[in-house]
């Protein structure tokens, strides 16, 4: 049995609700998740070691550490709308 | 001077046809019902997308009565229709819940929220054309947000027209004038160096109604306003032309012929540019805060539903997990406010950040630098 008939099984099998759009949207939705936390994570890492060397410039390292977040964090919703509309349509 | 009155009816006319070409945005997806209806188990798609979409009533709650029948506590808010054939019609969507007419009034059928003509014996009527200019429940959020963000900014810009700076600020002063001045400070001077002035208007505007439509959305019952996607477009798209409206002659040659390149490299970084310009940033701008708020209200959404599908499989096992759900739900919801206040400070900072794009004009370095006064 090899990968390309079980995908195509799991292709036909409409009729039990199950799809491989669905498959797809939630796969997707799962590696931006990750994306997003290593991107984050790698954020917070910076700007804490930012604010271990230089504690007076806390505040502006924190005012561009939750920018930085909002931008990596936007990437990664496009990537979950991508995949809900996967699932819906 | 000519450009400016050149730039002026670009803009003018880029506006014009970006409203001629208008049609309605519609933000529903249409649910395809024969894959996910289950008759009578508990729906959670369906439960979650009528939370997060638009509605014609506010819903609060429904119960089974002691009839067995679903009693629904809403509020119904006016259908207003308008066919080219059948002429303008308005009235409650109360009407659509009688029950003897099967949800057809006055010749319109409420399909699952969408409202389409039908003719005499109740089939859908495909001739007949309708535009839906009912006031929904986006509507009335976003107009009652209005009046009370403007009743607010009002009384305490009233405040400062009556005593100007000399008096210490009373009331709701307190609470406006460290957010104008942080959005003063930190978004406008920075991006937008001398000229912030002109904008801050804009800034704030925009800020505020952001904010404000946010934190209505998490009140629970309410409607979903920034997390529908036609209201941020609207928002990205006004964005756009403010941005475009400041740009000046080394913008678009920095767009069209971008200097320090080689030409094959040109000929790549063209059609970039213009799309980043047009397309990509507002875009961008646009899906990144209608996706923040509908996955927020999805994720919200999802914990209280968790208990009733919980409750579906064994009812011990629902009333078990409602504490643990409702304390997810408590740390959802502060993490919500947090991010209503960060994507709409991200929509003005970016905002300004590409109106200073737009403003630059020759690159003079190394004459940009602030004196720093000694303090001993």
């Amino acid at each position: 049995m090899s990968l390309m008939t079980i995908l195509l099984q799991a292709g036909n099998d409409a009729a039990n609700n199950f799809s491989l759009s669905h498959l797809g949207g939630a796969i997707g939705a799962g590696l931006a998740a990750i994306g997003a936390g290593i991107g984050i994570g790698q954020i917070g890492r910076g700007a804490v070691e930012s604010i271990a060397r230089q504690p007076e410039a806390a505040n502006d390292i924190r005012a561009n550490m939750i920018l930085t977040a909002a931008f990596v964090e936007g990437v990664a919703l496009f990537a979950v709308i991508a995949g809900i509309l996967a699932v819906l349509k | 001077m000519g450009f400016k009155s050149l730039k002026l009816l670009l803009v003018a006319a880029f506006s014009v046809i970006s409203v001629l070409f208008f049609h309605s945005a519609n933000a529903q997806e249409p649910m395809d019902t024969a894959k996910t209806a289950k008759e009578g188990k508990f729906d959670p798609a369906k439960v979650i997308m009528e939370h997060v979409m638009d509605a014609h009533e506010f819903h609060f709650f429904s119960y089974k009565g002691s009839d067995g029948e679903e009693h629904e506590i809403s509020i119904p808010l006016p259908v207003i229709l308008y066919s080219p054939q059948r002429g303008l019609s308005a009235f409650s969507y109360g009407r659509f819940h009688d029950h003897d007419s099967h949800g057809v009034y006055n010749g319109y059928k409420n399909e699952e929220g969408k409202i389409v003509a039908v003719d005499a014996n109740g089939n859908v009527d495909e001739v007949v054309k309708v535009y839906d200019l009912s006031l929904t429940r986006n509507v009335v959020q976003m107009f009652i947000a209005l009046i009370i963000l403007v009743w607010i900014l009002m009384s305490a810009a009233g405040k400062y027209k009556k005593n100007g700076t000399n008096v210490a600020p009373t009331g709701v002063q307190n609470v406006i004038e460290p957010v104008v001045t942080f959005i003063r400070d930190e978004v406008g001077r920075p991006n937008l160096g001398v000229k912030y002035e002109k904008y801050m208007p804009y800034l704030l505007t925009v800020f505020f109604f952001i904010l404000i439509n946010n934190l209505f959305g998490l009140i629970p019952g309410s409607a979903n306003v920034t997390g529908n996607i036609a209201f941020t477009m609207i928002l990205a798209v006004v964005s756009l032309l403010v941005i475009l409206f400041s740009t000046n002659r080394h913008f678009w040659g920095h767009i069209f012929w971008p200097p320090g390149v080689p030409v094959f490299v040109k000929v790549i970084l063209i059609p970039i540019e213009v799309a980043s310009t047009f397309l990509i940033k507002p875009g961008a701008l646009m899906i990144r805060l209608f996706a923040n708020m509908i996955a927020g209200h999805i994720v919200i959404t999802c914990f209280i539903l968790l208990i009733f599908i919980f409750g579906a499989m064994n009812q011990v096992a629902g009333w078990g997990f409602a504490p643990v759900s409702v304390a997810f739900t408590i740390f959802i919801y502060f993490i919500e406010i947090l991010v209503a206040f960060i994507q709409a400070f991200i929509f003005t900072n970016l905002t300004a950040v590409f109106i200073g794009q737009s403003l630059e004009g020759e690159h003079h370095d190394g004459h940009d630098h602030t004196e720093d006064p000694v303090i001993i």
